[in-house]
């Protein structure tokens, strides 16, 4: 019986072999090591297509590909990396596996529901990717799709936009599916303010996922109704207004951002308290920051249109509230570094990423003031320096969480250790090639170069030198992160149930855990981040 | 020459670069105080300084703080940008009006007389407004030295205005994403002096395109692909753009594609007429149909005969 209790989930099979054993499996963690897999090999697909841009960059004129190549290449880097990377990335994988675990269940509130919602993500991505081999060749819109160029092209723009709109379904259940857990599953004792921040960061998310992605669906009926039935709702040809168009997109998309960051944050927060062995500081902030967020997030989509031709009013209104969301994010980051003051640090590879996050994601928010000014983003708007801002925010900010999540996590996930010094030295060089990659384009904005550009004038050529060598280097860091990973997953050291000394549940538990997570389900009564000793037992 | 901006390129440069240099200020201010806080800490508290980390939850009376002194910034820059932008919206009633015209892949700019040019040309000390459109997609209209950029949007009417306080020549570029030759989809600003301005607008324009005195039949052909943006698509020397080249194009016999069959056809001078008036009846095969628009009402009868000289040229007839 207690051998039993004590396989892993990786050798529960239950009824079915293989392969089948994993595709049919309702267990949240082998769902959330689904999407892992499927998240990372599209990842490396957009890497690809984004070194490809950049080598193309590194020269005035043609260097390795053609313009209409590149415009497709843009198109799909963006769509696979936002849609099939970033926005499932830090909930779809570590939410479904952690969220459980922390607080105390043994799954999600609706399990089947959780296996469907994976099986959907599959589906639209691989309607989404089949614009690439079928008729007029793969989009070449931009990943916005912006009336009325993507209605004209003849260019498959239609399976890309029809695979966002099957994802967000995808999106839309993952989001019900952890809001229900996080109400009705909590261990006893668990009040909401014992609730770990990542749970928390989730619960914010899952509700931006219900309220904003139905938008996309929208959105999509509007396309089909103009492009089979002819109703003029974008296209000025037949009396429509592109510009309506950009605002139902960024409804959607702008919010999809705090999906994309908010988890992110939440693994920040979990990292930093467990490695400086020391409570979070001013965990009640970090949570009412995150519900402002996800709150105030609803309503800044109008700063991606300043250069639009909205109304004056809209303008500045638009603008206020985009300064307003940068506070809550500010105060995140006052308590994170708060929490180091008088901490006892282990200097280990995910503390490096936690800390390289830090000053990843102050660059990319510090930057987006300078967006959200009016007079300055008329400047830098569709500029090379708004690609930086966001890269610094979703590759920097939700690329360096995730990559934080899976060096902390590993040893749970897998039961071993990975080789510290490998990790450590992937992650410096990674560091390095992300800051050579990205900082030139802050300069080659506020200069002038505009974004989506195949070719450029002269004095635009030093800065993309630089940024396409980073590219290299970058590549190089995660060259050897994921060949440490993989080999480590097969051949590291057995890990124990705690190697880092964290607080939160899922420390308590084998590694990897059972089937169930927990022999008995605990009571919980005390804070997540109490690392006072004497309460060790 | 295309010149470096400076503060007197326009009149908003100095408003604009003081938001930036605010805005960047605190920015960078923040961002090395913090990462110095975090080094500091991480060099001091690391374990093996500090064995024993002291339990703290947290501080409301810092939280106040670092919740109060972000919001007061960033307010103020919100009063730095919304103020800087202002007079970006306020149009002097004295302005001179250019019509500027944006499609896939060229801008052109209209005179109040008439005269069409590919180059804008703008008056010294002047407030300038253009008036924009745009004939197929969007487009943006983007001076980096001046610090304005505006969205051209097809079926809606925009407008940016500024006014330039010195000599010389700046870049104009497409800052919208606009399909395949988006990139190449750039013109240029040549600030003049108000009396050459006045000059160039005010007398009859149709023996003056591009400042260039026309010297012969060859010469105001080629004036006239520059003045319509011709050449973002079409090449004179034969290599293959989104359209065909002009070179060797009369009398050739070519295949085309009319309501989904191929046909071959000679391309003399009724063909000629007829691919820029109704582009999109017979597309050459190995082209995509849509891409060029009518120039009907904008090519006079004139211009077509001082292009078919040009092209009887190129055609080495």
């Amino acid at each position: 019986m207690s051998e039993h209790k004590h396989k892993s989930f990786r050798e529960e099979n239950g009824s079915y072999k293989g392969v089948f054993a994993w595709i049919f499996s309702t267990d949240h963690k082998r769902i959330g090591l689904l999407y892992l897999y499927a998240i990372v090999s599209f990842f490396l697909i957009g890497v690809l297509l984004g070194a490809l841009m950049k080598l193309e960059l590194m020269a005035p004129g043609k260097t390795v590909i053609d313009p209409a190549t590149y415009n497709a290449i843009f198109t799909l880097h963006g769509v696979i990396m936002i849609f099939l990377v970033v926005v499932p990335g830090l909930p779809a994988v570590f939410g479904n596996f952690l969220l459980p675990i922390m607080i105390g269940a043994k799954d999600v509130a609706f399990p089947k529901l959780n296996l469907l919602s994976w099986w959907i993500y599959v589906f639209g991505a691989i309607i989404a990717l089949s614009s690439l081999f079928m008729g007029g060749g793969p989009p070449d819109t931009g990943w916005t799709f912006y009336a009325p160029y993507a209605f004209k092209t003849n260019t498959n723009m239609l399976p890309a936009v029809l695979g966002a709109f099957i994802l967000g379904f995808s999106s839309i259940l993952t989001g019900i599916n952890f809001i229900v857990t996080i109400h009705r599953l909590r261990a006893p004792g668990m009040t909401w303010f014992k609730m770990p921040l990542f749970p928390w960061t989730l619960y914010g998310t899952g509700w931006i996922q219900i309220l904003a992605t139905p938008i996309v669906g929208i959105t999509l009926l509007m396309i089909v109704g103009e492009r089979v039935l002819n109703i003029g709702f974008f296209d000025p040809a037949l009396g429509g207004d592109p510009i309506l168009y950009q605002h139902l997109f960024w409804i959607y998309s702008h919010p999809a951002v705090y999906i994309m960051i908010l988890p992110a944050m939440g693994a920040i927060s979990e990292i930093i308290p467990t490695f400086a062995n020391k409570s979070i500081f001013g965990y009640k902030a970090i949570v009412i920051s995150t519900l402002a967020i996800a709150f105030v997030g609803y309503f800044v989509w109008g700063h991606h249109m300043f250069t639009s031709g909205m109304s004056g009013t809209a303008l500045y209104t638009f603008s206020l509230l985009t300064f307003l969301v940068a506070i809550p994010s500010a105060i995140k980051v006052f308590n994170w570094v708060g929490t180091l003051h008088k901490a006892s640090i282990q200097l280990e590879t995910p503390f490096f990423w936690a800390a390289s996050f830090l000053f990843v994601f102050m660059i990319g928010g510090l930057s987006g003031l300078a967006l959200g000014a009016l007079a300055t983003n008329v400047h830098l708007h569709d500029t090379a320096f708004v690609v930086a801002h966001f890269h610094f925010i979703v590759f920097g900010g939700v690329g360096f969480a995730f990559m934080g999540a899976i060096h902390y996590w590993f040893p749970k996930i897998w039961g071993r250790m990975y080789n510290s010094k490998l990790a450590t030295s992937g992650w410096i060089i990674f560091f390095i090639g992300f800051c050579t990659l990205y900082l030139p384009m802050f300069f080659l904005g506020v200069t002038g170069m505009p974004r989506r550009y195949y070719d450029y004038v002269e004095k635009f050529h030093g800065p993309n030198i630089v940024s396409t060598i980073g590219s290299w280097v970058l590549i190089l860091g995660l060259i050897i992160i994921i060949y440490n990973l993989i080999r480590s997953a097969y051949k590291g050291e057995k890990a124990d149930k705690n190697p880092w000394g964290g607080r939160t549940l899922e420390w308590t538990v084998d590694s990897p855990p059972t089937l169930e997570n927990f022999d008995e389900i605990p009571v919980v009564n005390r804070s997540p981040y109490d690392y006072r000793k004497n309460l060790e037992s | 020459m295309i010149e470096q901006t400076t503060k007197d390129a326009s009149t908003f440069v100095s408003q604009v670069d003081g938001a930036f240099v605010f805005i960047f200020g605190i920015s960078i201010l923040f961002l090395v105080g913090i990462t110095a806080f975090m080094v500091y800490y991480i060099l001091k508290y690391r374990k093996s300084k500090n064995a024993e980390a002291t339990h703290i939850e947290g501080s409301n009376t810092l939280e106040i703080i670092w919740t109060v002194i972000p919001t007061i910034l960033v307010l103020s820059m919100f009063y730095y940008g919304w103020s800087g932008w202002k007079s970006q919206t306020e149009i002097p009633d004295d302005a001179i009006p250019i019509k500027t015209i944006a499609r896939m892949w060229s801008f052109t700019f209209q005179y109040e007389n008439g005269l069409i040019t590919d180059t804008l040309y703008v008056p010294k000390d002047q407030a300038v407004k253009l008036d924009l459109v745009a004939l197929d997609v969007l487009h943006s209209l983007y001076i980096p030295a001046f610090r304005v950029k505006q969205d051209m949007v097809p079926g809606k009417k925009t407008d940016i205005w500024f006014e330039s306080e010195k000599e010389g020549e700046y870049e104009i570029f497409c800052a919208e994403y606009c399909g395949l030759r988006h990139s190449y989809m750039t013109s240029t600003v040549k600030v003049i002096p108000l009396i050459d301005f006045e000059k160039m607008t005010q007398i009859d324009s149709t023996a003056l395109v591009n400042n260039n005195t026309v010297v012969d039949a060859r010469q105001a052909g080629i004036s006239v692909t520059r003045k319509y943006g011709c050449n973002a698509c079409h090449t004179a020397d034969g290599s293959k753009l989104v359209g065909p080249s002009y070179k060797n194009i009369l009398g050739r016999s070519r295949v085309v594609i009319q309501d989904d069959e191929e046909i071959e056809v000679i391309a003399d001078e009724d063909y000629i007429r007829r691919s820029i008036y109704e582009p999109n009846i017979e597309v050459v095969k190995g082209y995509e149909k849509g891409l060029m628009l009518s120039y009907k009402d904008q090519v006079t009868e004139e211009e077509f005969m001082q292009l078919m000289d040009y092209f009887k040229y190129l055609s080495g007839q």
